[in-house]
């Protein structure tokens, strides 16, 4: 039985994006894949079986819904949270908070 | 209607690292409590002791509001930014990371543990230019009395921050009371520490 949970993160600041991907990839049961552009994120949503996407800096509120409307049309059900703070000290737990579907567990901004 | 949640002090999150000895308000690192993950735009209230010549190394942090108080002690900061400096009782450390900023936090003092708040806020803007900046309080100010150290508004008293949000510190003498105003009626909740 495979427990592994695997979480794209996406971030536009690559050396935030290296630090967050050795945090997720330091803990036994989870598998970061990261990106910091989404020229072929439909192809990566497709093939990495996603349950969790972690929304990071640097993308503009358009590029946002389109992450999100992708996500869910390609992998429904798919939990998708911004990830704040951009680094360790939120990670862990935004990643448990949005895994076990805490009401408010993260905090959402309308720009 | 006013309504209360207390987190009483021992009901906090604790690490205690040898070098860093944190109590956390909320949940934070390896301290999780769902119950407690933030209270409106305030998601990280960390009282923090840091022992001599001992601190955090350089590390990222992006889209937060962070201020740093120090307590007691003399705190070295150093960013990417090219800011060197010290921060010491009375002063008021802010740094919007937006972007993408590294810094490090070490304690200056050889002889003494440093004691700080470190203060995250959720920004009202993402992707901003990150930026630092650091004032200098009359610390007699605030004796029975509240002095605004955290705004809005870059033109106002003290630090500002991208959020709606203000702090105060007051250091009171038993049975002294005071008054706060909340700046803004709508405002949904005033977090007291």
């Amino acid at each position: 039985m495979n427990s592994r949970t695997n979480i794209l993160v996406l971030n536009r600041n690559e050396s935030i994006l290296e630090v967050i991907l050795r945090l997720i990839n330091n803990h036994e049961n989870w598998y970061g894949v990261g990106q910091s552009e989404l020229d072929n994120l439909a192809h990566l949503m497709n093939k990495g079986h996603f349950e969790l996407v972690l929304i990071g800096s640097g993308f503009s509120p358009a590029e946002e819904q389109e992450i999100v409307k992708t996500s869910n049309e390609l992998n429904p059900g798919i939990k998708i949270v911004h990830h704040w703070g951009g680094g360790s000290g939120l990670l862990t737990n935004e990643i448990l908070a949005a895994l076990e579907g805490v009401k408010g567990g993260n905090y959402e901004i309308s720009y | 209607m006013t309504n209360t949640v207390l987190h009483k002090s021992e009901t906090r999150g604790h690490a205690n690292h040898g070098w860093l000895d944190s109590h956390h308000t909320f949940s934070f690192a390896n301290y999780y409590n769902p119950e407690r993950m933030h209270f409106g735009v305030l998601r990280v209230l960390n009282d923090d002791i840091v022992a001599e010549a001992r601190g955090f190394g350089t590390h990222p942090h992006d889209n937060m509001e962070i201020i740093s108080i120090p307590l007691e002690g003399d705190l070295e900061h150093k960013d990417s930014m090219g800011n060197t400096t010290v921060i010491k009782e009375g002063d008021i450390q802010v740094m919007s990371a937006g972007t993408g900023i590294y810094h490090s936090e070490y304690n200056k003092n050889k002889d003494q543990a440093v004691k700080f708040l470190q203060i995250w806020v959720f920004p009202n803007k993402k992707n901003v230019t990150p930026r630092y900046d650091q004032i200098t309080l009359n610390v007699k100010d605030r004796h029975n009395k509240l002095q605004q150290i955290l705004s809005p508004n870059a033109d106002d008293q003290g630090v500002w921050i991208y959020q709606d949000a203000w702090f105060h510190m007051g250091n009171f003498d038993k049975g002294v009371t005071a008054t706060y105003d909340v700046k803004r009626k709508e405002m949904e909740f005033t977090p007291l520490f």
